[in-house]
């Protein structure tokens, strides 16, 4: 089984199926066109992202470790479950503070260009609409959800993503703002005022930031588990943009 | 379907390895504190990049910071003090003590306590910004440094200002920007009352645009240069401009 994996190959003949003798090769699965479904600036920020996301993270820790605590000085901290507790040496990227915050304030430059890159492309391109979750994907992610607890038995039909899916990408891109916003806030609190009060003060905002990295990770997770159970065919369509699936390439 | 499913993931055996060439490198990134190694000064000039930008952009005088009300006030024990030296440094003849003032200007100055104290004063109630990520409210009152930069007139060379102290060679470089800031001062009183020791007796730079490593205590001279001053953390390492 080794196609040529760049050559689109045509899709199969509806051709009935003989009855092979047993002692013959079982014949091959039927195969589904090779298509083109991510264009290489959407891989490329994806990829990127990834590798400045876990820079962020790391580095992120390394800086909380300096004081593991939400709240002003002289009043009860903010609820959190690693309260006083500092992360360990192998999670985190810097090694000591300034070590951590050069990291940090490195990596945020390509972290944002990468970011508003892919969000530029989605607009221009008009794949935003293949993407965003909008109203009308309530009662589809419903359905979806339904049919992933196994209430449901068929796969409700979808375009290039599933209503859910909508819903994770959607939040995803919504967090990745709020976490460069709330970051230039806590960057820069007096200079941006105006943003720190809207995150409800210097200290919430620390601890907004803190939680999106939380948010991130478990939204890693369970997507790369998700890549493997539902659409393995999706991490090549990632990686050479050409995809060999169950799944429309466009809506 | 699952024929379907095993026969992509067989395709997709040498991706994965190519998805193992990414997440190497990142996840060694990631991994054990790494402080950059040969990385290290491409980080540093990031650094002074950021500085720039942080200067160009962010630092206005017309933006001020917020105050806030005394009863807001962080208690005094539990606004930590950071001293390089134990116990603090300390004027052994209070009479003796005073502000050198010089570098890349048209009028020198020797400011004793009396003259600086005879000078408009500023009181403000402000939150303090640590670089580890806390937060404290005081009241602090001073002159403003403006009024002593512009008593010294600084030379139109003057692109920065050093602050040294008389304690065990901590220092500080700052732009003249955040230096002419209105809220940048420099404070004899905290919360009401004379600076003690360990908050910088007997005068300490003040500012709530700064973070709290670039506020130099024990203030003993200040020099005005074309040339940008390291500082005692910068140097090692930590944001120069650590403008908030």
């Amino acid at each position: 089984m080794s196609e040529p994996r760049e050559e689109p190959l045509e899709a199969p003949e509806e051709s009935p199926e003989p009855e092979a003798p047993p002692e013959e090769e079982p014949p091959p699965p039927p195969l589904v066109p090779l298509v083109r479904r991510h264009h290489w600036l959407v891989r490329a920020t994806h990829w990127l992202n990834a590798v400045l996301l876990l820079g962020m993270i790391g580095s992120g820790l390394q800086i909380y470790n300096a004081f593991p605590h939400f709240g002003i000085r002289g009043e009860p901290y903010l609820p959190n479950p690693w309260d006083n507790t500092g992360f360990p040496l192998g999670i985190r990227l810097g090694g000591w503070l300034a070590g951590g915050l050069n990291w940090h304030f490195a990596l945020a430059w390509p972290f944002v260009i990468t970011g508003l890159a892919y969000l530029l492309y989605l607009g221009v391109s008009g794949e935003w609409r293949s993407i965003l979750f909008r109203a009308s994907d309530v009662p589809r992610a419903a359905q979806m959800q339904l049919y992933y607890l196994k209430l449901r038995k068929e796969h409700p039909p979808q375009g290039k993503h599933n209503a859910l899916q909508k819903g994770a990408y959607s939040f995803i891109f919504l967090l990745g703002v709020l976490s460069v916003l709330s970051g230039f806030a806590i960057y820069k609190p007096t200079q941006l005022s105006w943003l720190v009060a809207a995150f409800g003060g210097y200290e919430l905002t620390r601890y907004w930031h803190f939680w999106a990295v939380w948010l991130f990770v478990g939204f890693s997770i369970v997507h790369v588990l998700m890549v493997f159970l539902v659409d393995p065919a999706s991490l090549r369509a990632m990686i050479t943009g050409k995809y060999r699936g169950r799944f429309p390439s466009h809506d | 379907m699952i024929d379907q499913a095993v026969t992509d993931l067989r395709l997709s055996r040498r991706d994965l390895f190519r998805l193992g060439l990414v997440a190497g490198p990142a996840s060694l990134a990631a991994s054990c504190g790494w402080q950059g190694g040969p990385l290290q000064p491409k980080l540093q000039a990031v650094s002074r990049f950021n500085d720039w930008v942080g200067e160009k952009l962010f630092v206005s005088n017309r933006r001020l910071a917020p105050q806030y009300p005394i009863s807001e006030r962080t208690p005094d024990e539990q606004f930590p003090v950071y001293s390089r030296t134990r116990p603090p440094a300390r004027v052994v003849v209070p009479e003796d003590w005073s502000l050198e003032v010089g570098g890349l200007v048209r009028n020198p100055q020797r400011l004793t306590m009396a003259m600086l104290q005879a000078m408009p004063r500023i009181t403000y109630t402000v939150k303090h910004h640590c670089v580890e990520g806390w937060t404290a409210i005081a009241t602090w009152t001073g002159v403003p440094l403006a009024t002593v930069i512009a008593l010294a007139q600084p030379t139109d060379e003057a692109r920065y200002l050093r602050f040294d102290t008389l304690d065990s060679g901590y220092y500080n470089g700052w732009d003249l920007t955040s230096a002419m800031h209105p809220q940048t001062i420099l404070a004899y009183a905290f919360n009401d009352g004379p600076l003690r020791p360990a908050r910088g007796e007997p005068l300490r730079v003040y500012s709530p645009i700064k973070l709290g490593y670039k506020m130099t205590k024990h203030l003993s001279r200040m020099t005005f240069t074309s040339e940008r001053p390291g500082g005692f953390w910068e140097d090692k390492g930590y944001p120069w401009l650590g403008g908030i």
